[in-house]
């Protein structure tokens, strides 16, 4: 029973997206219309609701399968008690984010963004095929992104998992 | 009629088609486009993240607009909802708003305080600014011969109460009614609002193309020249990992992927080289023919 926090609920409406958690009276149907969930059973949104509910932090934190929400919304239309399960799931994974928990596919788009601005880079090659097409030419990106990096320290976050 | 065309990473990375027909068909209808340096990405990758950087990447894109006092046209489906999502909550809340303008200012990065902008899909655009009545007066070559099927994708409908006007999440028509207008027949079939798969494309392939399939499958079973979308990512799904994903489950689709703005220009008498039809994957020769 040491594994259950009672608070984590609360800890989850605090995030953005979480705050409606508590509404849910637990009818199913995020899990019903999830096209996730008709492919791979470990991913059922009722029952991770239930579990931030009870408290099982740790459990859920870091569960892989938080991460496979594919954000399609198919359950936040549905839901009865407007609890908004997508939003519900970003703020649990910026709470396993901050726990340590990152996929690497997100440290990657992290680095590309940094660098570029955007998740590919548009050099000189790809501007003269796109001058060839009649495509106006794309600027290099001045670093806004990378700024906004700086400030909010996201590779603070992101340097805590690779101390772990 | 004048916005700041937000292309937004995927299109700029691997939807040149997408672009190209979006900008011909733009011409045509006498909507301009203005390309703005200073946009980056739409902050939609982090939102799972880091909210408060997703929330801060795409405020900075809109404010960049605002300043030009410039509507944005997105043509990315989740670019679309990140920015209608931050610059709604933007329009709504002033004091944050001015807070955040006195937050980049202090980075040294200026920006007005004005009275907001709107973010709106190019396909809603046309729709609900152009008009299926108006569209209809630009069509020169009916594509009677031709049937398809429609795919809208998630974050361009949903989630509903971030748009205005919001469509039916359960039964959109917008789409339909735009393929209807160029003539050619419109299939309703069971899996049309499914998602394509591509948000946990990076988390799990195997997964990702499993929710691909199904629609792919029901379509090349139903014979429709092609499926017609409006998000580049849907499109790197359905299109350039078709071949991935005919390999994986042993099975043929050979359906052909078409840009909403792409089946238009067809329509408009357009050449296919200016719509860039050449680049897509799955071959449109075929299509092509039968309007010949």
């Amino acid at each position: 029973m040491n594994e259950i926090d009672p608070k984590f609920k609360y800890e989850v409406a605090q995030e953005p997206g979480g705050e409606k958690i508590k509404l849910c009276f637990a009818c199913g149907i995020c899990t019903a219309s999830c096209p996730v969930r008709e492919i791979d059973e470990r991913y059922n949104p009722r029952k991770i609701i239930r579990m931030i509910l009870l408290g099982m932090k740790r459990r859920v934190l870091e569960n892989d399968f938080i991460w496979f929400c594919s954000s399609c919304y198919a359950c936040t239309e549905r839901c009865p008690q407007g609890v908004r399960f997508t939003d519900v799931m970003n703020a649990i994974k910026n709470l396993a984010v901050k726990e340590g928990y990152v996929p690497n596919a997100y440290i990657q788009q992290i680095g590309l963004l940094r660098q570029f601005g955007r998740l590919y880079e548009i050099d000189e090659f790809d501007n003269n095929k796109r001058a060839a097409m009649g495509l106006p030419k794309v600027a290099k990106a001045k670093g806004f992104t990378r700024r906004i990096m700086e400030i909010t320290g996201i590779d603070r976050i992101i340097q805590r998992k690779n101390e772990k | 009629m004048k916005y700041a065309l937000f292309p937004g990473c995927t299109v700029l990375g691997r939807g040149r088609n997408y672009e190209m027909s979006t900008r011909a068909v733009a011409r045509v209808l006498g909507i301009e486009f203005v390309d703005l340096d200073d946009f980056e990405c739409c902050g939609f990758p982090l939102k799972s993240v880091h909210y408060d950087t997703y929330y801060i990447m795409a405020a900075r894109n809109i404010l960049t607009a605002e300043e030009e006092g410039l509507d944005i046209c997105t043509l990315c489906s989740a670019c679309t909802g990140s920015l209608t999502e931050v610059n709604k909550h933007l329009n709504e809340n002033f004091d944050e708003k001015a807070k955040l303008i006195a937050q980049f200012k202090k980075q040294g990065i200026e920006f007005r305080m004005g009275r907001g902008i709107r973010v709106k899909h190019l396909v809603k655009i046309l729709y609900e600014e152009i008009g299926t009545k108006k569209i209809e007066g630009y069509i020169k070559k009916k594509l009677s011969n031709l049937t398809f099927a429609p795919h809208y994708g998630c974050h361009y409908l949903k989630p509903s109460d971030i748009y205005e006007p919001a469509e039916d999440p359960e039964n959109p028509k917008s789409l339909d009614e735009l393929i209807a207008v160029t003539g050619a027949k419109v299939v309703n079939y069971s899996e049309k609002l499914k998602c394509c798969g591509a948000g946990i494309l990076a988390i799990n392939e195997d997964t990702a193309y499993s929710l691909t399939r199904p629609k792919l499958k029901e379509l090349s079973d139903n014979s429709v020249d092609a499926i017609v979308l409006m998000c580049p990512f849907c499109s790197v799904m359905y299109d350039d990992n078709q071949k991935k994903i005919e390999q994986k489950f042993q099975e043929q689709y050979n359906l052909p992927v078409l840009y909403y703005p792409q089946t238009l220009g067809l329509a408009m008498g357009l050449e296919p080289k200016v719509l860039g039809l050449q680049m897509n994957r799955v071959s449109t020769k075929a299509l092509l023919e039968k309007i010949k």
